[in-house]
């Protein structure tokens, strides 16, 4: 063993460089990805109690669906759950293009995934928290949203849609 | 010169590692092709309902059996057969490995009868609310503390080797099996808390629920740095023995070997938000702290990715070859372990690259619990990993038992069908995920598959149909050397292979381990302590059990 410094190959050196700065640029992309573009992922909302979520009349999501708040802006208040049955309340959204929508998901039981196809929403749902995400709809379709987490037996047929109209 | 050579006592035990680890992998690995058959429309579940009861079941014992059990065995025993040859000397304590070895043991059958009765369909990540019964947790349990048990008896006969050899550098092997073991002790923190706090008394009904989100984070405390316990070993065997295997090549550079196993164990645990990027309950900024931090893995993954080909290409040249890429037809192909490693190695770079986008903050949005995340460790855990672990039994096992391999023309043609059966199969499976199809969901069922998936849907049914060739190419392999009369003429030679940098030049630093593990524990408290004190600070054990399947 030696008490020197690392002996290092030059054409390791060269290599440890160009790492660094490959390194450099991908954590640049990403931070400009975050930061710059208004990339969101759900943060901190709410806390709820998943055993009253959806029957304590105080909480939105014992009476699920949406609400608008200003033209053009709206909030879906959405349930998941596995029990009785594998399914997200409301099972339907209708909203028109150009409409801006914040999600308000969460659970009364299990854990599942909210995924909206062709979007960028795709989170976790947790029971106990609440899982936020905005979304605007320009094109007119349907999205289906689906569960993308283990949520029991049913969980391949747990979906919902929003129907974004002309 | 003759190597240094283990006991038949020493090879038994690490033999019951293999025997144990491949009987896991034999069977884990047949649902492997039942779910991809699923996928392309070939539900076989309904024949098989007496055994199985569902889809679910099947993937847990896939999941557990292959990711939890194979590797933890296999990886016990080769750490603790480089701890042993590495240091030329038997293990101080050999009866505090042996019960950690059976304690391994009992855990397994414990978790293994609840998953067989259906009570504990929770797949191998357990997340809770979703309710199993208490043997599976303290099985769990039982293989993670027999695991530690095993890494304190190689601390033990390290620290033994250390006071009869003051001076000299630790031998590469046993260095960086060591640190492995370390890895392990550190980062299974979080999931013994998860289970000893919370799911383990829920189970048994001591208390009434559980905080899913703060599971979820102790969780992947241990998940993330779980992947690198895969890893590293297979890096051990392509960093130290593989260029030797390869045509008699040597390790390029052995400080930078050891300073990329060091910043691995430092790096590997403080960085597990990457798997909770769309998780509610932890704030953005964290999750982006972790995002840069697992970036940063990058670096040693780079370093390690230049030394072994650098000495790989020295293998290549010493067998005559030539060119920028020529050489790389010269490396023993033939060589069943040196086959299987190389293709593991190749396809490890796409699951590299795969990796990057996961880990981007943004790219996961989209890709977050889609098909493209089994792609991805499938071409990593179970191809890296798995073959190249298959790769080192084909050594291994004959070297154990003095048996000579069985057909090892048909352990070559093993490792190239794994190889074409992964490319097609893990390409479906990104590609399906980037066109939104979910994870963890029977496809060919499931009422909202767009059209455009089937294509795709069925060359997974295909790709799994050639790897379930290939695993049983390998069972064969390993049974037939196992059974066979026909005995090896010389002991088989472990391979290992010479540093080309003269040892005296290591610095002394980097044998070390103080430095290194206060840092790592440093690192942790920094980037975790925050977070868990707030999602303990406000826990809520509000989540009461659920069995739904
Ligand atoms: C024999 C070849 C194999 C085939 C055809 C295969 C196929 C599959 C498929 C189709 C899935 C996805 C299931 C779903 O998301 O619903 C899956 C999941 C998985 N596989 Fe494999 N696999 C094989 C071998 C392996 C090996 C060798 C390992 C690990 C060493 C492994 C580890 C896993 C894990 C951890 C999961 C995730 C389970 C979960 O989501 O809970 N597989 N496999
Ligand atoms: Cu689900
Ligand atoms: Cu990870």
């Amino acid at each position: 063993m030696s008490a020197q410094p690392m002996h290092i190959h030059p054409y390791e050196r060269n290599w440890m460089v160009f790492s660094a700065v490959m390194l450099v640029l991908f954590a640049t992309a990403v931070s400009v990805a975050a930061f710059g573009m208004g990339i969101q992922v759900p943060a901190p909302e709410q806390r709820v109690d998943p055993r009253i979520v959806a029957t304590d009349p105080n909480s939105p999501w014992s009476n699920p669906g949406l609400r608008e708040v200003s033209p053009g802006k709206y909030d879906a208040y959405i349930l998941a759950h596995a029990i009785p049955v594998w399914e997200y309340l409301p099972k339907e959204i209708t909203v028109p293009a150009g409409s801006s929508v914040s999600f308000y998901v969460t659970s009364s039981d299990v854990q599942h995934g909210f995924k909206i196809q062709d979007t960028n929403a795709n989170f976790m749902v947790i029971p106990g928290q609440v899982s936020k995400l905005t979304i605007k709809f320009n094109k007119p379709g349907t999205y289906n949203y689906i569960c993308t987490e283990y949520c029991g037996s049913g969980h391949g047929i747990m979906y919902g849609a929003i129907i974004v109209t002309p | 010169m003759k190597q240094y050579q283990l006991s038949t006592g020493e090879k038994k035990f690490i033999g019951s590692h293999l025997l144990v680890a491949i009987l896991a992998l034999s069977v884990g690995s047949l649902f492997g092709p039942l779910q991809a058959f699923e996928h392309a429309g070939w539900d076989i579940y309904p024949y098989i309902k007496p055994l199985i009861k569902s889809y679910y079941q099947g993937l847990t014992v896939h999941g557990v059996l292959n990711a939890l059990v194979w590797t933890t065995f296999f990886i016990m025993g080769f750490l603790t057969f480089n701890v042993m040859f590495g240091l030329k000397r038997p293990l101080k304590n050999p009866t505090l490995n042996k019960v950690g070895f059976w304690l391994m043991v009992v855990g397994v059958v414990a978790a293994a009868i609840p998953i067989l009765a259906n009570q504990a369909t929770v797949l191998f990540t357990f997340y809770p609310p979703l309710k199993a019964n208490w043997a599976f947790y303290l099985g769990l349990t039982l293989v993670v503390v027999g695991s530690w048990v095993e890494g304190w008896g190689l601390f033990m006969t390290y620290f033994a080797w250390r006071k009869e050899n003051p001076k000299e550098l630790t031998p590469f092997i046993a260095f960086a099996s060591l640190v492995t073991a370390l890895l392990w002790q550190i980062c299974t923190i979080g999931v013994a808390t998860e289970i000893l706090t919370m799911l383990l008394p829920w189970s048994l009904g001591l208390i009434a629920g559980v905080d899913p989100q703060l599971a979820r984070t102790y969780f992947w405390f241990t998940g993330h740095p779980l992947v690198y316990f895969w890893i590293l070993p297979a890096y051990i065997s392509w960093y130290a023995m593989l260029p030797k295997q390869a045509g008699n090549g040597k390790m390029f550079s052995d400080s930078l070997a050891r300073l990329s196993f060091w910043i691995f164990l430092v790096l590997s645990t403080p960085l597990g938000f990457h798997h909770q990027y769309v998780d509610p309950g932890i704030p953005p900024v964290w999750k982006f702290i972790h995002s840069m931090l697992t970036f940063s893995v990058f670096f040693p993954s780079m370093m390690t990715a230049f030394t072994v080909i650098a000495s790989l290409e020295h293998a290549g040249r010493k067998n005559g070859g030539k060119g920028t890429f020529a050489w790389i037809g010269k490396l023993n192909w033939s060589d069943p372990s040196v086959a299987a490693q190389l293709l593991a190695g190749i396809l490890f770079f796409f699951g590299g690259i795969g990796g990057l986008a996961n880990a981007s903050y943004n790219v996961n949005l989209v890709l977050h619990n889609t098909a493209f995340i089994p792609g991805h460790f499938h071409l990593t855990v179970a191809t890296a990993v798995t073959l190249s672990f298959m790769g080192i039994s084909y050594w291994l096992l004959p070297y154990l038992t003095g048996k000579k391999l069985w057909m090892p023309k048909l352990a070559v043609a093993q490792a190239w069908i794994w190889f074409v059966g992964m490319i097609i199969f893990s390409n479906a499976m990104h590609v399906l995920g980037l066109l939104g199809a979910p994870r963890r969901v029977p496809l060919g069922l499931a009422p909202y598959v767009p059209p455009e998936w089937n294509s795709r849907l069925f060359q997974v049914g295909v790709g799994g149909a050639i790897l379930f060739v290939s695993g049983a190419c390998y069972l064969t392999v390993m049974l037939m050397t196992a059974l066979s009369k026909e005995t090896v003429k010389e002991e088989v030679e472990v391979p290992v292979a010479e540093s080309m940098q003269d040892l005296a030049l290591t610095p002394v630093w980097l044998d070390r381990w103080a430095p290194w593990i206060y840092g790592a524990l440093a690192l942790i408290v920094l980037v975790y302590g925050p977070v868990l004190f707030d999602l303990i600070k406000n826990i809520a054990l509000t989540s009461p059990g659920f069995r739904v399947w």
